[in-house]
């Protein structure tokens, strides 16, 4: 049966690491290209015994090194200071003591596993997982206390007897001729195989679901919405009448808030003083104001010409004397209050804007019934905001 | 064992060493006396850049010894003679920190009572950071390097004679119960000698960055001594390639664990950002000391890692002495950088090249006892029964 077999090459055992760096020295001398040698644990000076010249595998990973690094850097440049820049700590955009930490472990994930990868991919034939002497008794020898050497058949200077005597003469304890077996399967992409690792994922992934949804599974982080204060509208055992919300204390009064002592009352008593000047900014607030909160129904000009087409009673014009004569305590208070069918503006209008539009109607009273002295003030005064 | 010790002929080193050495010396006391006369301030902070500089050296190379017999390393067994050489340092240092002593008001802020009374922080430290303790601490962190220092080479040169194996059992026990010592001791002289500079300022990390610059620097030294003295022949003959290797190796792993170290001390302070740490770095940014931070980066880091990531570097002689020599330059400008920022007057170039007057009396001193041990002692230990295996010790 040995007869049909190709021989893949003789393989010899020797007892000790000194044997074998020997026997390694004196083979490599002789010539001989296509050998390896096999041992328990990496043999101190091999290398040198074999001739074997630096491997080339650390430019691999230096290459990947140092892309690792170009990576991390440019990707953490892009997001941090183009895609989403975002200030953390204070610190600039780009900060580079910040992202030296990720560089760094790319630089090595890369490396490191462009090397490991390198090594399988070029140094082992992946995705080759079978090996000639894969399941021989050497192999056993050499992964538990003997040391092994192995002259490959397609050596150039292959010759069965010469190198059992020279194994012999190295003094080898045992000598057995290797054979390629019957069929090279690449067992990786046998279908049993492929079957293991498709069950594999499927448990992976099924028992992976299982634990992080089922049995480790946490409530969503909500403890935010746990809070000892009450919400609107809640009732609370704390007050007798137990309801939630409180009226404030008797008397308070809002930040920023000043108190219009005629609230409610028909007649103020002594109507409130002007505290404004008819000024530039203060005029020109009242006239915003006035136009869109009060014309409507007073007319641009205050002449009671209603725009709400008899949808609502016409107010009088405020050129009555009426009006005239009243102080700017009066007018403010029919802001505040209203006066019959007039609802209040009180909320509509802060107390600043109250005061600016009713000095804005003085302005438009005088203007309707201006007098000849305000004529000649006018006309000596030169006409400024007419366009040509 | 016989047959290697047949190969190695006892071989002194040549007097012009000597010469050096005391040339070398007699530089440096002269410079340093001037710059004593000139700026007694600026000098003290120089002499104890001069006295760190030797100080990381010798119990670096203190360290070197007892992590051999630790960990059970023989390829260092034929240079050990060198590592102990270098190690001889550390009887000395007590006597070199006298000047350091006397300055003391001069170096440390805190030595001052007055001082720390108005100071809340500093009141705070007062009871590590006065000087009772302080002499305490100096004189118990020497006596226990002198102590092992003597112990361990004492074993070692007796082996020399007898031959007797139960000698390295001896100082395996002694390494083990050093390397926890030597860990508590390097930081306390670091903080005490240098960290304490600025009393404000703490850094938990201190410690392992004087210890990573103490190591590296002892092995440039170890390094540089090993490969001229082998050149010469007055090492073992079968010390060999892999020897270097290891040592090229050794400088490699070192260069990057003090630029680690560095980095995670500056990056954990620049990120926090508070200014009860920072200050000691915006110290180093201000003026033209931004010129020797970035400096350190390139010359204790990147031109060292570059020299010495290939193989074949790690086993180059040349290379190795280059590198070993830029190490060494590296390390000063370390502590140049750790130590002088703190000295605040006005320099002057005159003042600044004077200052150099005590490196150059250290390597002097490195020289002299490198030559004065190798009268008496062996430069390999011949009776280890190690010494065979370290010279077989192949890649
Ligand atoms: C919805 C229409 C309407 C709007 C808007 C309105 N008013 Fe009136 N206003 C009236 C009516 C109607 C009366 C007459 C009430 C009554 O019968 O006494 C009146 C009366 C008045 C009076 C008293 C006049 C008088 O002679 O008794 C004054 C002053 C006044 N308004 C000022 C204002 C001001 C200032 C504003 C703007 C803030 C304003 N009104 C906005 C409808 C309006």
């Amino acid at each position: 049966m040995e007869q049909n077999k190709k021989v893949f090459g003789i393989a010899a055992l020797y007892d000790s690491p000194n044997a074998i760096i020997k026997a390694a020295k004196t083979v490599t001398d002789k010539g001989y290209k296509n050998f390896d040698v096999h041992s328990p644990y990496p043999v101190h000076g091999m290398d040198k015994a074999m001739k074997l010249p630096p491997s080339k595998l650390g430019f691999v990973t230096l290459a990947f090194g140092l892309s690792g690094a170009a990576i991390a850097l440019l990707f953490m440049y892009w997001t941090m200071t183009i895609d989403y820049p975002m200030i953390i700590g204070g610190k600039p955009f780009f900060s580079l003591p910040a992202f030296i930490p990720v560089t760094f472990e790319l630089t090595v994930l890369l490396a490191t596993l462009s090397t490991v990868i390198g090594m399988v991919t070029f140094f082992f034939y992946f995705p080759n997982n079978s090996h000639p002497i894969h399941d021989t008794n050497y192999m056993k020898s050499v992964s538990i206390d003997k040391f092994g050497l192995c002259i490959e058949a397609d050596d150039e200077k292959f010759n069965e007897e010469e190198i059992n005597k020279l194994f012999t003469d190295l003094g080898a304890i045992k000598i057995e001729k290797i054979f390629f077996p019957d069929k090279l399967n690449v067992k990786i992409l046998e279908p049993k195989f492929i079957g293991l690792l498709l069950i594999v994922a499927a448990f992976v992934s099924v028992s992976t679901y299982l634990h992080l949804n089922k049995v480790l599974y946490l409530v969503p982080f909500n403890w935010m919405m746990d809070q000892g204060r009450l919400d609107v509208q809640s009732s609370s055992e704390l007050f007798g009448d137990k309801f939630g919300m409180r009226n404030p204390v008797k008397g308070t009064v809002a930040r920023g808030f000043m108190p219009y002592e005629y609230q409610g009352v028909n007649e103020p008593t002594s109507p409130l003083s002007n505290p404004y000047l008819p000024t530039k900014e203060n005029l020109s607030l009242g006239e915003k104001k006035y136009n869109s909160f009060c014309s409507p129904c007073h007319g641009n000009l205050g002449d009671g010409d209603s725009r709400l087409r008899g949808q609502f009673p016409l107010p009088p014009s405020l050129h009555s004397s009426k009006s005239r004569d009243w102080l700017d305590g009066n007018l403010y208070h029919v802001i505040v209050n209203g006066q019959n069918v007039m609802p209040s503006y009180s909320s509509q209008l802060s107390r600043e804007e109250r005061w600016a539009i009713v000095n804005y109607i003085r302005v438009l009273q005088r203007a309707k019934n201006a007098s000849e002295a305000d004529i000649q003030e006018i006309k000596k005064e030169p006409v400024t905001n007419v366009s040509e | 064992m016989s047959q290697s010790n047949l190969n190695y002929i006892k071989k002194d080193l040549p007097t012009s060493l000597q010469k050096i050495g005391f040339l070398l010396i007699g530089i440096g006391v002269i410079g340093g006396a001037g710059a004593f006369l000139l700026n007694a301030e600026q000098a003290a902070f120089n002499y104890l850049l001069g006295f760190m500089f030797l100080m990381s050296i010798g119990v670096g190379a203190l360290f070197l010894i007892s992590l051999e017999y630790v960990a059970g390393a023989d390829w260092s067994t034929p240079l050990r003679r060198v590592i102990e050489f270098t190690a001889s340092i550390t009887p000395f240092l007590i006597i070199l920190a006298i000047p350091i002593l006397l300055n003391m008001h001069t170096l440390f802020h805190w030595s001052h009572t007055e001082v720390v009374e108005s100071d809340k922080i500093l009141k705070e430290k007062a009871p590590y950071l006065n000087q009772t303790f302080f002499f305490i601490r100096v004189a118990i962190v020497f006596a226990l390097w002198t102590l092992f220092y003597f112990l361990l080479t004492r074993n070692s040169r007796k082996q020399d004679i007898s031959k007797d194996q139960n000698l390295t059992r001896v100082n395996i026990r002694l390494s083990a119960v050093f390397i926890p010592l030597f860990a508590i001791t390097a930081s306390i002289a670091s903080i005490d000698w240098m960290m304490s500079l600025e009393p404000h300022w703490f850094s938990t990390i201190f410690g392992v960055y004087f210890f990573s610059g103490s190591v590296l620097s002892a092995l440039a030294v170890i390094t540089y001594a090993t490969v001229k003295l082998r050149e010469g022949g007055y090492l073992h003959p079968r010390m060999v390639k892999d020897h270097y290797y290891s040592l090229g190796s050794l400088l490699f792993v070192f260069v990057n664990f003090w630029g680690y170290i560095a980095f995670s001390q500056y990056m954990l302070i620049w990120y926090a950002n508070l200014p009860e740490e920072t200050f000691w770095f915006l110290a180093r940014w201000q003026g033209s000391w931004i010129y020797i931070s970035l400096a350190l980066i390139f010359v204790h880091f990147i031109v060292p890692y570059s020299i010495l990531l290939s193989q074949p570097a790690k086993m180059d002689a040349k290379k190795l002495k280059f590198a070993s020599l830029w190490i060494l330059f590296a390390h000063l400008l370390d502590l140049y950088w750790l130590i002088l920022p703190t000295f605040k007057g006005e320099s002057t170039l005159l003042n600044f090249v004077l200052g150099l007057s005590f490196p150059v009396a250290a390597v002097g001193g490195i020289i002299l006892l490198f030559y004065f041990n190798s009268k008496k002692t062996n430069m390999v230990p011949v009776g280890d029964p190690k010494l065979e295996r370290g010279l077989n010790f192949r890649l």
